[in-house]
């Protein structure tokens, strides 16, 4: 059975010439960095490279560029660092809506004393920046908040933000994960102090990330040890993965423009016809800023696994905002801070697209969809009183 | 993904008896929008109203929910109500050859809305299900506001399934899955129902051969001790039982815990209360 891969926001496919650039780098290219010899030198050079790519697709300067792990680590990474700073500073600004790679660590900092002020979204799924300005005060070590959102692509004033924030003294980060490479960013022109991304979003492999830290931004590692990455992040480089992430930044930069308006027609493609064909359906974050590549729709008097279930056999892959796929047994605390209404909250869907995506395989959900909904409605004993009703 | 099996897989893809009937003798209803999953059953007797002729149901809910109410459905039929009301929610998660633990509370959810239709049938009081706000009139106390459960019916369920952590309670009922506000009630109810089973099982003392009561110990020490002392990020380890000594040795943070001795007085409290009145607890360094 084909795949038709709509999940790129949980994770993408590595780019043919992403992967080809990196294959050297394992058993032929495979020296250190940090060597003397010859043979480490080489692939330095590249890790240089790859800085600067990704510097160039950011607009910011190679040497504000850390390379981690991965987007979890860069969140962990800057979070931690602006607490060590200011150790004089307890309270810690964030929104309800985050990844957990933020919204778990600043929970648990609350259980060593520090004030979390969590910022409300509304239905659409956007900030209240005046909210942002009240909740600021002369204690606030470090403001986190997404630029887009994981599950509906919505996007967030977040130049504004940081401004605000400045002004206050605090330090700014986002977690920039879905943001980057679908929508253009320019650290020099932007109050950010910080900024994560993650590798396996835009078609490099997993397991590498970056953390942007604008020069003269105040910084403690994380990891501590050797003298890599200019001392913000010991250990030695993932080489091939570093050099795959600046290849892929440098695809980024080249084709985005292009791909973004494609990509949002398909998206926007696939949105009308389904909210045409499927009677009772509301889309997430639809009255505001979203990315060109995330459709999430929620469909009256369904459940979400069922929806995933349904698809798989159809070789469609999506992903859902409902309780129990996740194992949990509420709708994501995002639908849940977005107020979505409980006759919808279990049957959101998301659809999210790529440079990969193709005409065909909107065609495909567009076809398989709707008759999954009405069967699962007539299944359902309140989908029935509706159809009823109507 | 859920590891589900290929028979849970196969119901929910080929759900059998989907529907209503219309002259249905009884109707069981659990669940609701708010909570994320609901069932509606529908069940015909015979002329003699005795046996179950056939079944069906409506319901909103995940893959396991759906699979579970195909399974009761295909399980009552052919049974008189009383053999139907046996049915436990183990044996509609054995008919679909097991669910994840988490997923259980979908075969409970198939056990509550035949009881309900059944006692409905019968012109009874509804059972002591709590599931679904519409049901929080029924009886015992509130205990998960989120999912509007009783007590009565956690104890039933508990006691059932002899579930020992609020996360399999969680699992079976969703009961502190959403605000967990009442997970500490939820561990209290475990422990009043095993020391319900404890006391039923002393009754007679007498029976308690030296092996049975080796097992006791066991059990108390895995079930009620570690769990509160892990809880405090320490631990024990049983090193040797002979006759009414217990001799145990204190892990992790428990280890040269300057409170040890008040630890040793709780566990020899424990196994007293629970196991043989005559235990004494000695705390050896192994």
């Amino acid at each position: 059975m084909r795949e038709i891969y709509l999940d790129n926001n949980a994770t993408t496919k590595v780019d043919e010439r992403v992967f080809e650039e990196m294959r050297p780098y394992f058993c032929e290219l495979y020296g250190n960095p940090s060597s003397m010899h010859f043979f480490g030198g080489q692939v330095q050079k590249k890790v240089d490279e790859a800085r600067a790519r990704v510097a160039s697709l950011l607009g910011a300067l190679p040497d504000e560029i850390v390379f981690t792990a991965c987007g979890t680590e860069s969140d962990n990474a800057a979070i931690r660092s602006a607490l060590e700073v200011f150790p004089e500073k307890r309270h810690i600004i964030t929104s309800r809506v985050e990844h957990p790679a933020v919204l778990t660590q600043c929970r648990n900092l609350t259980k060593r004393g520090y004030r979390v002020t969590e910022l409300n979204v509304d239905g659409n799924g956007q900030l209240d920046l005046n909210e942002l300005e009240r909740a600021l005060d002369d204690d606030t070590a470090i403001v986190s908040l997404m630029y887009a959102n994981n599950e509906t692509g919505v996007i967030f004033p977040i130049e504004e933000a940081a401004r605000i924030v400045k002004k206050k003294g605090a330090i700014f980060h986002t977690d920039a994960v879905q943001a980057v490479g679908k929508i253009p960013l320019n650290m020099a022109e932007s109050a950010i102090d910080m900024l994560s991304l993650s590798g396996h979003k835009l078609h490099a492999p997993k397991g590498v990330g970056v953390l942007f830290v604008r020069r003269g931004t105040p910084f403690r590692p994380l990891l501590v040890g050797g003298h890599q990455e200019r001392g913000r992040r010991a250990g030695t480089e993932n080489t091939a993965s570093i050099i795959a992430m600046g290849k892929a930044c440098q695809l980024a930069e080249q084709y985005m423009a292009e791909e973004a308006g494609r990509v949002r027609e398909m998206r926007d493609r696939l949105e009308r016809e389904l909210t045409a064909l499927i009677p009772n359906t509301r889309i997430n974050g639809g009255g505001t800023d979203r990315l060109p590549n995330t459709l999430s729709i929620a469909m009256e008097f369904v459940e979400g696994e069922g929806i995933l279930l349904l698809l798989s056999e159809k070789g469609i892959c999506a992903s859902s905002g409902s309780a129990c796929t996740s194992g949990s047994l509420e709708p994501s605390h995002v639908l849940r801070a977005m107020g979505v209404p409980f006759t919808c909250a279990h049957g959101s869907i998301r659809f999210s697209l790529s440079r990969f995506t193709t005409d065909d395989d909107i065609d495909a959900v567009i076809k398989e969809l709707p008759p999954i909904i009405i069967r699962l409605r007539e299944m359902s004993p309140f989908g029935r009183e509706y159809l009823v009703q109507k | 993904m859920w590891d589900y099996t290929d028979k849970v897989k196969e119901h929910f893809l080929n759900p059998r008896n989907v529907g209503e009937i219309t002259d249905a003798d009884a109707v069981g209803e659990v669940g609701s929008l708010a909570c994320g999953d609901a069932l509606k059953l529908f069940i015909k007797l015979d002329e003699n109203k005795e046996r179950i002729v056939d079944a069906k149901f409506q319901t909103f809910g995940c893959g396991s929910a759906i699979a579970s109410s195909s399974a009761l459905t295909e399980m009552v039929k052919g049974k008189t109500l009383d053999e139907a009301l046996e049915i436990t929610n183990q044996q509609i998660a054995d008919f679909l050859g097991g669910l994840p633990e988490e997923k259980m509370h979908c075969s409970v959810m198939g056990q509550e809305a035949l009881e309900a239709a059944i006692a409905k049938y019968r012109g009874v009081e509804a059972p002591a299900h709590g599931h679904g706000h519409d049901h929080v009139e029924s009886e015992g106390e509130l205990v998960c506001k989120c999912f509007g459960l009783t007590d009565v019916f956690l104890k039933k369920v508990i006691a059932s399934n002899k579930l020992h952590t609020a996360e399999q309670v969680t699992h079976f009922t969703k009961a502190g899955g959403a605000c967990g506000g009442c997970i500490p009630k939820i561990k209290e109810l475990i422990a009043e129902v095993m020391g319900e089973e404890k006391k039923a099982a002393a009754e007679k003392p007498s029976k308690l051969t030296n092996l049975r009561k080796m097992q006791l110990i066991q059990e108390t020490l895995e079930n009620e001790v570690r769990p509160q002392l892990w809880a405090d990020g320490g631990d024990l380890e049983l090193i040797d039982i002979d006759g009414s000594t217990v001799q145990v040795a204190f892990r992790k943070a428990c280890a040269g815990c300057a409170s040890s001795g008040y630890t040793a007085k709780f566990v020899e409290q424990k196994l007293r209360e629970l196991v043989s009145p005559d235990i004494t607890v000695q705390e050896v360094q192994g």
